[in-house]
């Protein structure tokens, strides 16, 4: 403990800077007005004003916009766990020509930019007379090849014994998918879930691309224009802030397992 | 009203998929026994499993197609078209944007931040990963808070960091009264970084603004704690015997490092400067949400002006023929990288 003391200052230090704008947005969300647009430096609150809370939901839809964000992100995450499960598994389990050559055109798109792809796909969503759908938020999101390939990549690594196995006591391919490969490539499936949940929660060029109505917006977009419409009471932003960001922290702290193996499994990427 | 009673719908949902989930397991598995007697039954599958593989991808493949590969074709082809005239001009939006001050300085914007963030990230993830390395106890706790910047959304995080850089009663300026020092304007400051800190010996257009500095700022703040996890992660796999051995040897701690583990962990170094190029040149949320409503050239990077194409002039050919530019660069930059670092890189 004692050798490692400036180490300890450092990292606290960092700490400290890193927990900082975390912990002067939850006070200042409950502070009242006339403190939050003050220029000061006192961070404590003379008094704590929990009503922000409900003023919050009263001045902005957060409520509209919540249930838009998980109505989608739900969707998109049981989704993209169905398509890259059934996908995972032609690919690693089933024999058919021109195998090796799909594979890598899926591979092929996971090097195309989004931004490239941004106009035309917003021409497309136009086209089908999908703009300002859920359908437009939803459908596009629903498969992505990193999905696919992690998925493959985990059934690859399960003996083909368990197949052979199965297949001798009468198992077709999708019931041993449902009954053997997916209870065992479970941390995979999490890790598909997670990255699918977070990547839907926090997109905000998309639905600002294909929605305008006020009804479709989702929490992201919701608070960048709060900054307008709220006419920026600090205190209510700071708690619009904390309110989009706990689902996420909250997660974190209950998974955090997956969360750390999932930025690691990012590295099978490179 | 409605829309609470569609949140508690959602979590009633959630909840009894969650408990009912045995049975509905129990129904699938019988749907499944049928479906897969069915396809063993077709005689075209005996040699191969083409029905089944068919049925398979169709769902993933059929939307990576027509969102994934689909527009990267339609992408190249209204590149060519000037879209709000409706007529074809061959390689006149190339020729506009090599003619546009404005696509210039998005790449000049997107390259300062390229230049800004990606070292100082490195950096300060590997300097913060490896005094966790070092340190045996609260090694989790630290890792929890420093990873907690990136689980958060970029969105919300620029909310606060834009309130608290405020140029009239941010916290930062209130800050900077108390140490003494000139207030600024940060995030809407669109003078040089360089001009204001030699009080004008440079001029204030060269180099980035300080806005973009504060965005530079901010990303590094918010992405670090995944490079110090990966770090983290690639220092752990580092077998100690080597560094004792080193360290037997007579090797100096400057020596370890240099000559011990940065080599091992070249290929977690190489991973992420190739991964956080990529995100650089794309980045939008922060710029966006730190600046949408003041915004100006200075803090425009290349991601911004397509969307401003897309979103604010409908001048859909042109934007495709800015992303094009755009895609090209990433994909030459990667291979550069590949080369480059590639060659540096110790695999066991």
């Amino acid at each position: 403990m004692r050798r490692h003391a400036v180490a300890y200052g450092l990292l606290s230090a960092g700490a400290l800077l890193t927990v900082f704008p975390f912990v002067w947005m939850v006070v200042t969300a409950f502070k009242p007005d006339s403190e939050a647009g003050a220029m000061t430096l006192d961070l404590w609150p003379s008094a704590w004003q929990w009503e922000n809370v409900t003023r919050t939901f009263q001045v902005a839809p957060f409520a509209l916009y919540f249930y838009n964000t998980f109505a989608v992100a739900i969707t998109v995450t049981l989704s993209v766990v169905a398509t890259s499960l059934l996908a995972g598994y032609a690919f690693a389990n089933l024999r058919f020509a021109a195998k090796n050559v799909l594979f890598l055109l899926v591979l092929a798109t996971m090097m195309i930019p989004f931004e490239v792809a941004l106009i035309p796909n917003f021409l497309i969503i136009r086209g089908l007379g999908w703009y300002n759908t859920y359908a437009a938020l939803i459908i596009p999101w629903c498969a992505n090849a990193f999905s696919i390939f992690l998925v493959r990549q985990a059934f690859l690594g399960l003996p083909k014994d368990y197949f052979d196995a199965a297949r001798i006591d009468g198992c077709g391919h999708l019931r041993f998918l449902l009954r053997v490969a997916v209870p065992l490539v479970k941390p995979t499936l999490v890790t598909v879930a997670l990255f699918a949940f977070l990547g839907s929660y926090n997109a905000l060029m998309w639905p600002i691309i294909v929605t305008s109505d006020k009804d479709m917006r989702v929490v992201q977009y919701g608070l960048t224009v709060f900054w307008g419409e709220g006419g920026v009471r600090v205190n209510l932003l700071m708690c619009a802030s904390a309110i989009v960001i706990l689902p996420t922290v909250a997660i974190y702290f209950a998974a955090q397992r997956y969360f750390l193996e999932s930025s690691l499994s990012a590295g099978i990427k490179g | 009203m409605n829309e609470w009673f569609g949140l508690l719908g959602i979590v009633i949902a959630s909840a009894s998929i969650l408990a009912l989930r045995q049975p509905l397991v129990a129904i699938l598995d019988s749907v499944l026994e049928r479906l897969d007697s069915r396809f063993e039954r077709q005689v075209w599958c005996r040699q191969s499993d083409t029905a089944m593989a068919v049925t398979l991808l169709f769902p993933g493949l059929g939307i990576l197609a027509v969102f994934g590969f689909a527009p990267l074709i339609y992408a190249l082809y209204i590149s060519l078209f000037d879209t709000r005239a409706g007529a074809f001009a061959g390689p006149g939006n190339y020729v506009r944007a090599w003619h546009d001050p404005e696509f210039w300085g998005g790449i000049r914007v997107t390259i300062y931040y390229a230049i800004g963030t990606i070292p100082a990230t490195l950096l300060l993830s590997f300097g913060v990963a490896w005094l966790l390395f070092r340190i045996g106890r609260g090694r989790g706790f630290f890792r929890t808070v420093y990873f907690l910047p990136y689980v958060t959304s970029a969105v919300a995080a620029a909310t606060v960091w834009r309130v608290l850089l405020r140029p009239h009663s941010g916290y930062v300026n209130a800050l900077m009264e108390a140490l003494g020092l000139p207030t600024q304007l940060w995030l809407i400051e669109q003078r040089g970084v360089l001009h204001l800190l030699t009080n004008g010996w440079i001029g204030p257009e060269v180099g980035p603004s300080l806005a973009l500095c504060c965005i530079i700022a901010f990303d590094i703040w918010h992405a670090s704690g995944f490079g110090v996890v990966i770090f983290l992660a690639g220092l752990t796999a580092i077998p100690r015997e080597l560094e004792e051995a080193a360290i037997v040897d007579g090797a100096r701690p400057w020596q370890v490092m240099t000559r011990v583990v940065l080599p091992l962990l070249s290929p977690t170094v190489f991973f992420l400067a190739i991964v956080s190029a990529i995100k650089a040149f794309q980045a939008f949320n922060s710029f966006y949400a730190l600046t949408n409503t003041a915004r100006s050239t200075d803090t425009q990077n290349l991601v911004i002006y397509i969307y401003s194409q897309l979103y604010e002039s409908q001048n859909y050919g042109y934007g495709a023929t800015v992303a094009v530019c755009l895609c090209v660069a990433i994909v030459g930059l990667t291979l550069v990288q590949w080369r480059v670092l590639g060659r540096w890189v110790h695999y066991e």
